[in-house]
């Protein structure tokens, strides 16, 4: 049996930061198996969109739906439970755990997680340091870990925030690989992104986000059409 | 007569056992109040009263329904880690988003009701505990005399302190622990059930200091202000060690329960304030304490 | 009309109905003695100063010392002391309360200013218990019998404050020069960067304040206030003891604070005359006093933080009357 209807929806979401409200009725899809990429400046509410979809912002209001089930009754441990894997922009790496314990402490949520010595396979350098202080890898190694981690817990879907951030572009490029490889295994992704160019590679779909809610979204096919439009919002 | 530093070797080492039963109690508590600042972000001013609450669930039960020493050392830290975790569950659970000194002044009030009640039924006078016949007795250890009580205690604190230590540091629970402390919210969004590691954290530290009181039941009377005075002292050692580390909290308590028995040798006047003397030494020196990482 | 003549005509009516209800206040205290027992009435007010004098650290600096009973019982010793073995009278016997209890601030606020919140409230609890410590082995405070039978003398060598009336006007003029000075601290500059430091320490900082010296300066005023209460309970009850300087002390008034409204000018009167009228009263039940203090601490923790005042002020009755706090 196959399911149509988009693996994750997002409908009128509206949420607020302390007494400010800053996102605005946001819509989106993500089907099954795709990679669709969040654009827009800083400030515009992506990073808010990720956390309300995860319910780490509690307090919204809308209508989000995942894999059939109803995101905004769940309790902040539950959505994990779910298939959602979130990778923060700030990565998350937790200094009082190892390399290896901070790699195996999201739980695993369905039997279609890689195991660790596969994480291994494709993350060489972790296993070199697996016994070091989770703070004590470099900035791109940490954002492997962090990537790593919730390859194992068997989710169906990556919610990543500005992976690339802040990394040399060698290591840029190798979080490329890696998401390549996901995207190849059926992996359906969600990115918030600034770095545009690395973006285009793997992207299947693009929303753009101005003051609190998604503007457009179109294909990536589409995006010799919208290069003008979007240099001019983003500002790149 | 041997002397040491102009005192007989006997009143010395005397006063240094002392001190290391004062040290292994002061390192149990501090270790559980560490456990349960790391976490919760709340100073447990309860902690003495649920230490007094170990020793009588020890005398009760004993009294009531004739449970030795060793169910009770198992049962005491069961029932108060349970009491705990009904007060977490329903009261300080709705803390943790005010300042943390809410925290310390609704502790203070569940240790004022706890032993206010334990008063009120039990006089202030304290009520003998037997040392179990196993324990009793002494050795001669041909330089003094020890009674083998007291060497199971320090056994048993070691034993409990170290436990305790693995526990955090080696065990997949210790990891979720440690995150925890670090992120809860990245935690729980991982999927794990931060709200019940807070409320197994919390009984895990009343546990604990249930766990000292009844190992001090034998030793000192069971009284229900044992704990009040004893409290006082604990935050002091946990001001000078810092809490960012459970290790520090435990050589913390020992260090100055030995130092607090020798100053017994040494100057007795001042045996019930040098660990408050080493606080402010401390603050003027390393304010964030031996071993504590915030500023 | 503009909007903001309005509110300055609100301001003004406000104002004025704060005065009225200042004079009614005044004018209860001043009649009170003749009905209740005077004694009774002096407590509460020698504790309603102790809690404003408090509050000055706890709702206008931010700061939960936990060990204000070493300022309350250690003025009232060295009063008591100054009066009995010295024979000072009493207006000097309380200066001396006065000066001792700002002295131990400095000593006690220059350690434990050098950590913050929880840390500080554990450090000012321990400095506290070591001043205990000092009480209970010191032989100028004659251990656990305390100094007795402390003669009140002459104010000013004219009035005898060995009669209850007279004493009790003595009390409420100390106390109205007390909430009087801590008004005036409030409302001066230096109140205000206290207030700045409260919410926002690292700003005030950054704007260039010595917070460290504001926070000193705050502990020793409100550690000198604290002793002025002290000083006078000594007088009035004719005796110092361990009590006063007991932790439960520190936690009484705390109490006191919290249940009338942290940060509240007149909360903590109101909170002191209900835990003291209930004290008294519960002492008669022979019903454990600290179990319901505990309970009430508890209480006010979980549901009502804003305590009696700031709950009052912050209801539509309160917000008629302009007591609302702005913002």
């Amino acid at each position: 049996m196959t399911d149509q209807s988009p693996l994750l929806s997002v409908k009128d979401l509206h949420a607020w930061y302390d007494e400010s409200h800053v996102l605005h009725g946001v819509n989106l899809e993500v089907a099954r198996g795709e990679t669709v990429t969040i654009l827009g400046r800083n400030g515009v509410g992506k990073t808010s969109t990720l956390r309300a979809i995860m319910g780490i912002m509690r307090k919204r209001i809308g209508d989000i739906h995942f894999d059939g089930q109803d995101l905004m009754r769940l309790p902040l441990h539950h959505t994990a439970r779910t298939g959602i894997g979130y990778v923060p922009e700030e990565r998350g790496i937790f200094a009082t755990l190892t390399v290896e314990e901070n790699l195996i402490l999201p739980p695993v949520v369905s039997k279609n997680g890689m195991s660790v010595a596969e994480i291994y396979d494709l993350f060489p350098n972790l296993l070199e340091r697996r016994t070091s202080a989770g703070t004590k890898l470099s900035g791109g190694e940490q954002q492997m870990l962090a990537m790593a981690r919730m390859l194992r817990t068997g989710a169906q879907m990556l919610i990543l925030d500005e992976p690339t951030e802040g990394l040399a572009p060698v290591i840029v490029q190798r979080i490329g690989e890696v998401l390549q490889t996901l995207k190849q295994r059926g992996m359906t992704i969600l990115l918030v992104e600034q770095n545009f160019r690395f973006a285009s590679k793997i992207a299947d779909r693009f929303y753009l986000m101005e003051h609190g809610a998604v503007t457009t979204g179109f294909d990536v096919a589409d995006l010799p059409d919208r290069m003008d439009m979007l240099h001019e919002v983003l500002g790149v | 007569m041997t002397m040491i530093f102009g005192i007989p070797l006997q009143a010395f080492l005397g006063q240094l056992l002392v001190g290391l039963i004062n040290g292994s109690f002061y390192a149990m508590l501090s270790l559980g109040l560490a456990i349960i600042f790391g976490l919760l972000r709340v100073i447990n001013f309860a902690h003495g009263a649920q230490y007094m609450m170990g020793a009588f669930a020890g005398f009760l039960l004993l009294s009531w329904l004739g449970i030795n020493y060793w169910f009770a050392l198992i049962l005491g830290p069961v029932i108060v880690g349970l009491s705990g975790a009904v007060v977490e569950r329903f009261a300080l659970s709705r803390l943790y988003k005010l300042d943390h000194l809410y925290g310390l002044l609704f502790t203070f009030g569940l240790a004022l009701v706890i032993e206010g009640g334990f008063r009120y039924f039990y006089g202030s006078s304290g009520q003998p505990y037997a040392t179990p016949a196993l324990l009793s007795g002494g050795v001669n250890l041909g330089f003094m005399y020890m009674p083998i009580y007291r060497g199971w205690v320090v056994v048993a604190s070691l034993v409990v302190c170290i436990g305790t230590w693995l526990l955090i540091e080696k065990t997949k629970l210790g990891s979720y622990l440690r995150a925890a402390t670090e992120n809860p919210v990245l935690v729980q969004s991982f999927g794990i059930n931060v709200p019940l590691l807070l409320t197994l954290t919390y009984a895990l530290g009343a546990g604990l200091a249930a766990l000292a009181g009844i190992l001090a039941a034998p030793i000192y009377q069971v009284s229900p202000l044992m704990g009040s005075n004893l409290i006082i002292v604990v935050f002091a050692i946990v001001v000078v060690g810092g809490m960012g580390s459970i290790m520090g909290a435990i050589v913390t308590g020992y260090m100055l329960g030995i130092l607090e028995g020798l100053t017994k040798v040494f100057y007795p006047e001042a045996s019930n304030i040098v660990i408050f003397v080493i606080m402010a030494i401390v603050l003027l020196v390393r304010p964030a304490g031996l071993f504590g990482r915030d500023a | 009309m503009t909007e903001l003549t309005l509110n300055k005509q609100q301001d003004l009516q406000a104002q004025r109905i704060q005065l009225g209800l200042l004079a009614v206040g005044i004018v209860a205290l001043v009649i009170v003695p003749f009905f209740l027992y005077p004694v009774f009435l002096m407590k509460v007010l020698c504790f309603a100063l102790f809690a404003c004098a408090f509050n000055l650290l706890l709702g206008y600096t931010g700061l939960l010392s936990f060990g204000h009973a070493a300022f309350f019982g250690g003025a009232s010793y060295f009063t008591a002391h100054a009066i009995k073995e010295w024979g000072f009278p009493p207006e000097a016997g309380i200066l001396v309360g006065v000066v001792g209890a700002a002295f131990l601030g400095l000593v006690m606020g220059f350690f434990a200013i050098r950590r913050q919140g929880i840390y500080f409230a554990m450090i000012t609890l321990a400095l506290a218990q070591m001043f205990y410590f000092f009480c209970v082995q010191a032989p100028f405070t004659k251990g656990e019998d305390g100094l007795q039978a402390v003669p009140r003398g002459y104010f000013l060598g004219i009035v005898d404050l060995g009669q209850p009336l007279n004493m009790y006007f003595f009390v409420l003029m100390v106390f109205m020069i007390g909430i009087f000075i801590i008004w005036r601290i409030i409302h001066s500059p230096f109140g205000m960067i206290l207030r700045s430091i409260r919410e926002n320490e690292n700003r005030a900082i950054s704007l260039g304040y010595s917070v460290r010296a504001y926070k000193l300066g705050a502990f020793v005023m409100s550690a000198a206030l604290t002793g002025l209460a002290g000083a006078v309970k000594a007088l009035v009850f004719q005796f110092a003891t361990l009590t006063d300087v007991a932790w439960q002390m520190s936690g009484e008034v705390i109490l006191m604070t919290l249940l009338g409204g942290i940060g509240t000018i007149f909360g903590p009167v109101i909170g002191a005359g209900f835990v003291v009228t209930l004290q008294n009263y519960l002492a008669a039940s022979g019903f454990p006093v600290t179990v319901v203090t505990g309970l009430i601490f508890m209480v006010c923790v979980l549901l009502f933080r804003r305590g009696i005042v700031g709950e009052f002020n912050a209801s539509r009755l309160g917000a008629r009357l302009g007591l609302r706090s702005k913002n």
